[in-house]
């Protein structure tokens, strides 16, 4: 090839590497940078982060953001195994469509979820008043979390269970092992990789839940991740909101680094058994299991549904409260309806935004892991993981801290929108491609390569076309973080024009008044139903079976 | 023609290829036998450019190949576990490398469609991957390395997933059509049955090195080394003492290990003196083989275990005497390494 034809492939296969490299520098690496640079300032050498760790108050919200994401994640893996189990093995009929409807909750904005469990406790007089009350609770967030994770378990743990041969269980049961035994002892280590990857992301996502804490908690409790934004937005305080956001980077950067560690351990350690391998059969435990799951995660939706239909005191069911929703309220800039319109107007170009930069950042990461150099391989990918548990909350705070210098006041501009939740969105494409392609077999690229395929070529050829069904899935999943993000965009400045559907419902849950209530319930079905067949639609598409999520 | 001159690759420090030495002239098969872990797949590799030598080289046709990637060496390599591409039918699967030597799309379909009957699998072309048998499976990876006609073909356990029936009949198609098309072919086993039914020569791989290259009958008949006879399935390797001193007497062989070919004995109701030498003990064993018996004899004097064949039938504690055929001993050398 000539130098000057070199040159020019050259610089067209960097330009896309440059603009996606400009966009994350931009968008979260300033942005994050600028909240570690405020978290560590003020008087003397992180002074404000001293302040952060020395006072009592502030010790004990982390205290209480450890310990119950510890017992989210260790509820959410007891309720969600049995069905994965029954998901991978046992046969019956819908056993697909049930997959779907599971992860329908995943994917929910964390404010419906919180609007959900608010008409549960309205609904069974448990928000205060009777014996007893589940209103500002740890228990109503730990629910709220088993119910929001219930799919993150039940799909990673559950393919990986499918996977496994069931003839080594046959094999125990024959050697005299019982049911209890043959789980205990053959099942479970086995499972043992999965359960702690899919454990790690439980956690992960206990630990920076915003939107369930801040609604269900309300103001007694307090996560890090509402903390910050209670001391940003409330009290002002932006000093200590990035300290405690540092605090908070710290924590995540160290458990994506063990998810990782984890993730990587699960990719060796899975063995895919033939099909013949884990054949489908009937078992005991399925209506239990069905009953279960059912109750779980079908109740609060159900009562959410109910409720956003119910007429309130007077009794009776109305839709009153869906046609209220074209009606301005004096508490929102503009109707809840406009809300609506406002998040599917941002989650087109956030999700495509996040796809495209989500592929790119997928592709360099894949291109890392190949590379001889192992340990700057591990260091690469931790580097480019990290967006990956940013918090929502923190990227919102940068882009409050950061993005009103500059040429251009992107801050005011209603474009930051759709960016922040594309910032937030990409992890989810990243976590979606990556895992898809890591299954691919490296001889069948060796394959490729040996019938004649150059290096550019196989990944045209063999891992493009594996990622395909991996794109529509992250753009799905891109397209549903848009609809129902809450983190980041409570930090953008309140106007009519930025107003999203998530913002809305959470202003109408926070006031009292049943018929502001009863609107509420009635946007956050409509916000529910969007999302769900975003999702639906998806799962039915690709197949995501390997997926993390 | 392929040169492979030195080539040596550890694995940290396990010595996977070690300075291996080989050519194989055009047209020829050449069988790589040894067993597993004994980096005979590892040379596969480096000769189709996956994994770099650490020292040594690869050439074809004279032209060292060490600067040249995989995907220009126009080398066939056939996977022990297929690797077929799992998201495109058989059609795409056999195109896949007529499509990277950019091969117009009517003779690409022709030529899939002449590949595909080649193997036995006409019709198949829009069949899915997943619904392939193991045995159509291991044909379509067959077809796809055959299609581009690379200037050698490499074939890692080709048959290595296919059940034993399965096996030998597709042993003997493949060994006729590697003759047929006169393909210059790099075949890897661990089996010697498939070793000797495709090469026209076999090389004999233990950790690293080859121990020994010819004909399938010279290794047969003259293994030469100890290790080499017993991976072989040669049972009777026994260390011969001076002036052929053996536990039970004597045999017509120089002092070192040697081989007994289970075929060198025969029976013989009375011993005849002066003719060949005998050996007398007590059937330990008694095995059926279909047109002949393979018995576990315990020698008189010596009290060593020997395995025999022989068309009669013998019963377990008979007492019996063979005589050895002085033409089926091989000497082996005695070197320890």
């Amino acid at each position: 090839m000539p130098a000057a034809a070199r040159l020019v492939r050259g610089v067209a296969g960097a330009l896309p590497v440059a603009a996606v490299g400009g966009f994350m520098a931009l968008f979260f690496v300033w942005p994050i940078g600028g909240v570690i640079a405020r978290g560590l300032g003020g008087t003397g050498p992180a002074a404000a982060l001293g302040d952060v760790l020395g006072s009592g108050s502030h010790r004990s919200v982390i205290w209480f953001t450890v310990w119950q994401a510890a017992a989210s994640t260790a509820l959410t893996v007891a309720v969600a195994l049995p069905a994965a189990g029954a998901m991978a093995r046992l046969d019956f009929r819908g056993r697909r469509i049930l997959r779907a409807l599971a992860t329908v909750p995943f994917v929910l904005p964390t404010v419906v979820v919180a609007a959900a469990f608010e008409g549960l406790f309205d609904r069974f007089g448990l928000a205060g008043g009777g014996a007893v009350n589940l209103r500002h609770t740890v228990w109503a967030i730990l629910m709220a979390h088993v119910f929001f994770n219930y799919a993150v378990v039940l799909r990673t743990v559950g393919a990986h269970w499918a996977a496994l041969d069931a003839r080594v269980e046959d094999q125990a049961r024959v050697l005299g092992a019982s049911r209890l035994e043959v789980f205990r002892r053959v099942v479970l280590p086995r499972l043992a990789p999965s359960i702690a990857a899919a454990s790690a992301i439980v956690f992960l996502f206990s630990f920076t839940s915003f939107g369930v804490v801040l609604v269900l908690g309300g103001p007694a409790r307090a996560t890090i991740e509402t903390e910050i934004y209670r001391f940003a937005v409330v009290r002002l305080d932006l000093a200590a909101a990035a300290a405690l956001a540092v605090v908070q980077l710290v924590a995540v950067v160290a458990l994506v680094a063990v998810s990782n560690a984890l993730e990587r351990r699960r990719a060796v350690a899975e063995p895919v058994a033939s099909p013949a391998a884990a054949p489908r059969r009937r078992g005991p435990g399925l209506v239990a299991n069905l009953t279960l799951m059912a109750v779980i995660l079908g109740l609060p939706v159900g009562v959410l549904v109910e409720r956003s239909l119910s007429a309130g005191r007077s009794g009776g069911y109305t839709l009153r409260n869906y046609t209220a929703m074209a009606e301005r309220v004096n508490l929102l800039p503009d109707t809840a309806l406009a809300a609506l319109g406002n998040s599917l107007m941002f989650a087109v170009p956030a999700a495509a935004l996040a796809l495209v930069v989500g592929g790119a950042a997928t592709l360099a990461i894949m291109r890392a892991g190949s590379g001889g150099d192992r340990l700057i391989g591990r260091a690469f990918d931790i580097g480019l993981t990290l967006p990956l548990g940013t918090s929502a909350v923190t990227v919102g705070l940068g882009f409050l801290l950061v993005l009103n210098r500059g040429p251009i006041d992107i801050r005011t501009s209603v474009l930051v929108v759709p960016i922040a939740h594309a910032v937030v969105g990409i992890p989810f494409v990243v976590r979606t491609l990556v895992p898809m392609l890591r299954t691919v077999n490296p001889r069948t690229r060796e394959a490729a390569a040996v019938l004649g395929a150059s290096p550019r070529r196989v990944r045209r050829e063999v891992d493009l076309r594996v990622a395909a069904r991996g794109v529509a899935v992250g753009a799905g999943f891109a397209f549903a973080v848009s609809l129902g993000e809450f983190g980041a965009t409570s930090f953008i400045p309140r106007r009519p024009e930025t107003l999203t559907a998530p913002l809305a419902l959470f202003r109408l849950l926070g006031t009292p008044g049943e018929t502001l209530r009863g609107q509420a319930m009635a946007l956050a079905v409509a916000l529910m139903a969007l999302t769900a067949v975003a999702v639906f639609v998806m799962d039915l598409w690709g197949d995501t079976r390997r997926g993390v999520f | 023609m392929l040169t492979v001159s030195g080539a040596t690759v550890a694995f940290g420090r396990v010595q996977a290829l070690d300075r291996i030495d080989l050519e194989v002239a055009t047209g020829e098969v050449v069988a790589i036998l040894g067993p597993s872990g004994c980096g005979k797949s590892t040379l596969l590799r480096a000769v189709a450019g996956l994994q770099p030598l650490d020292t040594g080289e690869v050439r074809w046709d004279g032209q060292d190949l060490a600067g040249l990637p995989v995907h220009r060496r126009d080398f066939g390599l056939m996977f022990q576990e297929h690797a077929l591409f799992s998201h495109r039918d058989v059609a795409a699967n056999v195109a896949f490398g007529l499509r990277m030597q950019k091969i117009d799309v009517s003779a690409r379909r022709r030529r899939v469609r002449e590949v595909l009957a080649l193997v036995g699998l006409a019709g198949f072309e829009e069949r899915e991957i997943a619904t392939l048998s193991g045995g159509e499976a291991q044909r379509v990876a067959l077809a796809r390395s055959l299609a581009p006609k690379p200037q050698l073909l490499m074939l890692d356990e080709p048959l290595g997933s296919l059940d034993r029936p399965r096996r030998e009949e597709l042993t003997e198609e493949l060994r006729s059509l590697l003759r047929g098309i006169g393909m210059t072919v790099l075949h890897v086993t661990h089996d010697h049955d498939e070793a000797f039914a495709v090469g026209d020569r076999v090389a004999v791989m233990q950790s690293g090195r080859i121990a020994r290259i010819g004909t399938p009958a010279d290794i047969w008949h003259d293994p030469r080394r100890a290790e080499v006879a017993r991976f072989l399935g040669h049972a009777n390797v026994v260390t011969v003492g001076e002036s052929g001193a053996v536990p039970w007497g004597r045999l017509p062989a120089p002092a070192g290990p040697a081989v007994v070919r289970t075929d060198a004995f025969s029976r013989v109701d009375e011993p005849v003196p002066g003719a060949d030498p005998v050996v007398s003990g007590t059937v330990a064993d008694v095995r059926f083989r279909g047109d002949r018996f393979e018995l576990t004899l315990r020698t008189d004097p010596g009290d060593v275990e020997l395995v025999v064949r022989d068309p009669r039938r013998a019963a377990i504690g008979d007492r019996l005497s063979y005589a050895i055929a002085p033409a089926r001993i091989a000497s082996l050398e005695a070197y320890e390494d």
